[in-house]
């Protein structure tokens, strides 16, 4: 009984956590009245009203538009992601090579790079090909990834290599493997739980990066789900319609808390051993 | 004579075989990486409105940093932010992470419900969600009014409502939390049981064990979490916009303003060149300052 207090403590935090959630959720179904007058989270009577008008956004376009272009930033980016680094940390973690200490130092080095300073330039380095022509299309916000550019993945990844047994490696030299067939046979399945930790943070920092498509993604038929919910923060205001823009924001929580209840438990796998520990 | 380096590859790979599988990231730190932060500099040199071709007019932006008003009050209240934030956080996670070490039924549970808001935290629904809490009617008056508090115009007064966007990012203490207690069940379980042995407290072992075993993490949550508070944005943006009297207004909103409100590419990138040189220098002061108690013990 020693512990109760502690047990109190924590459920006690618990709720001041996880509350807030709960309340968006219950204010989504609340009438604009209900929300400001009643702090119990379960509304007095379900009205998916809300749901129906926030579903159709301020915009000529629903929210079923905006989801798919989130997916088609999303996917591109997670694969990109996930292949880039896989390689670019295999070599580090297992060859030896010319200027491998300074490169090695620089991937650590651009994790500190702040994005607020190499986003300006990167815009207009985007703006000027074809007269922004590519600020049309995804490319601005996919295909950095294609080049490994996390360097916090790559680290993690270089983390679990190195948990590998090297032995492992020649076995599959001698059964006539090359290095790339020894990375996609041998290797990348004991690895796992990180390359899914990478896919799953892929996927929530896309779900939650507002800076970037903000400068990167300049019309509305393309926004992504964060900047349309933006626009009708922006359009409806305060005083006015709350319960649509709380219910907007509940759908654009759905993918993010779906796929972290799938991939829980891998995931955490993945961030705990992966190596910030070492 | 000119040394000759070997390298420790198995027989058979070349020397080059690794620095080919890195190629995305040469590739990739080159052009979003190195070219940014290099021209980056270069148009901070420059008056620049993004119209017509960039004009060379040397420090001059760096010059009028120094008199532009907006920028010093964005400065001390990026820093004031900071330095409450950075803190606040670090030692929430850290008890909170302590009280999830202790042998306890339902650790699983109250991790997973610690760490949500993080991983949620950045995104615009959860932004949203903070601002409606904080309204004169929302939620947190509502609950002060149950305990016979007043309520407070958490908006209208310049320290409340860079208090709301702190309160955010401590609520997001999740991600440092799990970090830590990662760290925690890592120290051997021998170095405890031996200092009980010799006789000391829990307030002891935590201060001559735990809190040296955790240094190397304490400061790699010091840095990752001071760089994200200096380059602060989204939070300010959506919740208060700055407002009232750019109490909540950060260098990162002045960047971004300056270059896409007022078109001034140049004086943007000098901005944000400052923020980096000041971001390196920070990191490289924890780093000078924490060294010795990082080697020590």
């Amino acid at each position: 009984m020693r512990k109760l207090p502690v047990y109190i403590l924590l459920i006690v935090l618990s709720v001041i956590m996880l509350y807030p959630l709960l309340w968006l959720v219950g204010a989504s179904f609340k009438t604009n009245e209900e929300i400001f007058s009643s702090i119990w989270f379960i509304p007095e009577s379900f009205d998916f009203d809300a749901y129906r008008k926030g579903w159709e956004t301020v915009t000529p376009y629903n929210m079923g538009h905006y989801f798919l272009n989130t997916f088609k930033i999303i996917v591109p980016k997670t694969v990109f992601a996930v292949v880039s680094s896989v390689l670019v940390a295999y070599g580090f973690a297992r060859f030896d090579f010319p200027l491998k200490k300074l490169f090695f130092s620089l991937m650590i080095g651009s994790m500190i790079m702040p994005k607020i300073v190499t986003v300006i330039p990167e815009y207009l380095m985007w703006n000027s090909v074809g007269n922004g022509a590519l600020l049309d299309t995804y490319l601005p916000l996919t295909l950095p990834s294609l080049f490994a550019c996390e360097g916090m993945f790559v680290y993690i990844l270089v983390q679990f290599f190195k948990g590998v047994p090297k032995e492992f490696d020649e076995a599959s030299r001698i059964d006539g493997c090359d290095a790339v067939k020894t990375l996609v046979y041998i290797l990348v399945p004991c690895i796992r739980p990180a390359v899914i930790s990478i896919a799953v943070f892929t996927f929530l920092w896309t779900m939650n990066d507002f800076l970037t498509p903000l400068i990167m993604v300049p019309s509305v038929e393309n926004y992504p789900l964060s900047l349309a919910l933006r626009l009708s923060v922006d359009s409806t205001g305060q005083g006015y319609e709350q319960n649509k823009i709380i219910a907007m924001s509940v759908i654009g929580l759905i993918p993010s808390i779906t796929v972290f209840a799938l991939a829980q438990k891998k995931f955490v796998k993945g961030i705990t051993a992966g190596g910030l520990s070492s | 004579m000119k040394r000759l380096k070997s390298y420790n590859n198995p027989v058979g790979v070349s020397k080059y075989t690794g620095l080919w599988l890195i190629m995305p990231f040469i590739v990739g730190f080159s052009l979003f990486t190195l070219y940014p932060f290099v021209s980056s500099f270069i148009l901070g040199l420059t008056d620049y409105n993004m119209s017509s071709a960039p004009e060379f007019i040397g420090l001059d932006n760096y010059v009028s940093l120094l008199t532009d008003k907006k920028f010093l009050k964005a400065s001390v209240v990026t820093l004031k932010y900071t330095a409450i934030l950075v803190p606040v956080k670090l030692i929430v996670s850290l008890l909170v992470a302590l009280l999830l070490n202790l042998e306890l039924k339902g650790v699983g549970f109250f991790r997973t419900a610690f760490y949500i808001p993080s991983i949620l935290g950045a995104n615009l629904s959860v932004i949203i969600m903070w601002q409606f809490l904080f309204t004169s009617d929302g939620l947190v008056n509502q609950l002060l009014a149950l305990a016979g508090v007043s309520p407070v115009s958490w908006y209208g007064n310049p320290s409340s409502a860079l208090a709301i966007i702190i309160l955010l990012r401590v609520w997001e203490f999740g991600s440092t939390m799990i970090i830590f207690l990662t760290a925690l069940r890592d120290i051997p379980k021998e170095y405890y049981d031996a200092s009980k042995v010799d006789g000391c407290g829990n307030v002891r072992a935590f201060f001559s064990i735990t809190l040296p075993q955790l240094k190397n993490v304490i400061f790699i949550n010091l840095v990752l979490q001071t760089i994200s508070a200096l380059q602060e944005f989204n939070a300010p943006y959506m919740i208060t916009d700055g407002m009232p009297l750019h109490s909540t207004y950060t260098v990162g909103m002045l960047i971004y303003d300056e270059m896409f409100s007022y078109f001034n590419a140049g004086y943007a990138n000098a901005v944000s060149w400052v923020l980096f040189m000041f971001i390196t220098l920070v990191i490289a002061l924890l780093y000078a300052v924490t060294r010795k108690a990082r080697r020590d013990s």
